[in-house]
């Protein structure tokens, strides 16, 4: 007898039961979440500037990130600097997620998330800290946060804090503009970054 | 390391056959369930270079083995063979004779046909879980497919006259 005749044996039972393993996996996220072992619950939404994935941990959303910028990607760098006890599981993210929606649809204009900011440190998240004030549907020049950020002649590393925001959308980047009005860089991309401000100076 | 989210893509399914084979349709789930809160809880300290798989076939053979000393204790009637899992219902794809006949056979040989031809597990590291020599291993996985396809075969015999 040789093994391949075992395994034809059994091959009847080697078929994935997807149904099953959907619910099990919706188990498994609740119960690691009650267990304090889920470190990041993740989910991925739709919107009008792609797929953004939302992650979470217990003390709030840590990452908010575009496709283009890579979610396997976004979720390998979250398992080395904050942990690997990483599950997908949408409900610790559902008032991101519901306030993210009313936002697409024009009708939010701040978002009130407790934010987990442990992906910034020093003059970055300072910068990105200060990026909060700017209001809807209004902008600021790279060289005008840098003055405000206590820096003033700091416009390049102004940039990187806006190209390393963690937390793109949410927290507002892509209402930074280069000193002509120009649209400078966007994590999201540019099409993403003009798409935002199209739909706040439209509101 | 990589996000626990992707160890249980890449084996969720192979742990629930396990499961399933083991410890019978109807407390699958809760082996399930608890390897997997089992194995969250070790993953960080997981050595980089450990065979995942084989982890996690050993912390559910752990849990079975809980699963079934626990039934074995429950007070009400099991039949009669405590450690024998109840068939799973055929769910009219034909494997339903097959999971009977698994449940049937006694608990090392089911262990090692499931982790050697479910799991595709080496005989030797079939014998680190379950005790006991890589040839012990080796008989028990033969015997338990053997025993399988003599049950099937009979089933068959059965259908036909």
């Amino acid at each position: 007898m040789t093994d391949d005749d075992g395994a034809g044996l059994l091959a009847p039972l080697s078929r994935p039961d997807h149904a099953a393993l959907g619910r099990l996996h919706e188990r498994l996220g609740r119960e690691a979440a009650d267990d304090g072992l889920l470190d990041i619950a993740y989910r991925v939404i739709d919107s009008p500037v792609g797929p953004l994935l939302l992650a979470a941990t217990d003390r709030g959303l840590v990452r908010v990130a575009f496709e283009i910028e890579g979610h396997d990607a976004v979720l390998a760098v979250l398992a080395a600097r904050v942990s690997p006890r990483i599950l997908r599981f949408a409900a610790r993210t559902d008032e991101a997620a519901r306030q993210l929606d009313e936002y697409f649809a024009g009708r939010r204009r701040a978002f009130d998330v407790p934010l987990d900011r442990r992906l910034s440190q020093g003059f970055r998240r300072s910068v990105q800290e200060h990026l909060t004030e700017i209001a809807y549907g209004r902008t600021e020049s790279y060289t005008e946060v840098a003055a405000a950020a206590g820096s003033p002649r700091a416009v390049r590393a102004v940039g990187s804090a806006c190209a390393t925001n963690p937390l793109p959308v949410v927290v507002p980047c892509h209402r930074v503009l280069r000193s002509d009005g120009s649209l400078g860089g966007y994590v999201g991309g540019l099409e993403a970054k003009h798409a935002l401000l199209a739909l706040e100076s439209a509101a | 390391m990589k996000p626990f989210e992707r160890v249980v893509a890449e084996h969720g399914a192979t742990v629930l056959r396990v499961c399933r084979a083991i410890v019978g349709p109807v407390d699958a789930d809760d082996a399930w369930s608890e390897t997997f809160l089992a194995a969250l809880r070790a993953y960080p300290a997981l050595p980089a270079d450990a065979n995942v798989e084989a982890w996690l076939v050993t912390i559910a053979h752990n849990r079975a083995v809980d699963l079934l000393r626990a039934r074995a204790r429950r007070p009400e009637p099991v039949g009669e063979l405590p450690e024998a899992p109840s068939g799973r219902p055929a769910p009219g794809d034909g494997s339903g004779d097959i999971w009977q006949a698994v449940a049937a056979l006694p608990p090392k040989q089911r262990q090692a046909v499931a982790y050697h031809f479910l799991v595709g597990l080496p005989h030797a590291e079939v014998a680190a879980i379950l005790g006991g020599t890589t040839d012990a291993a080796r008989r028990a996985a033969a015997d338990g497919i053997s025993s399988l396809r003599r049950s099937l075969a009979a089933e068959r015999e059965g259908a036909r006259s």
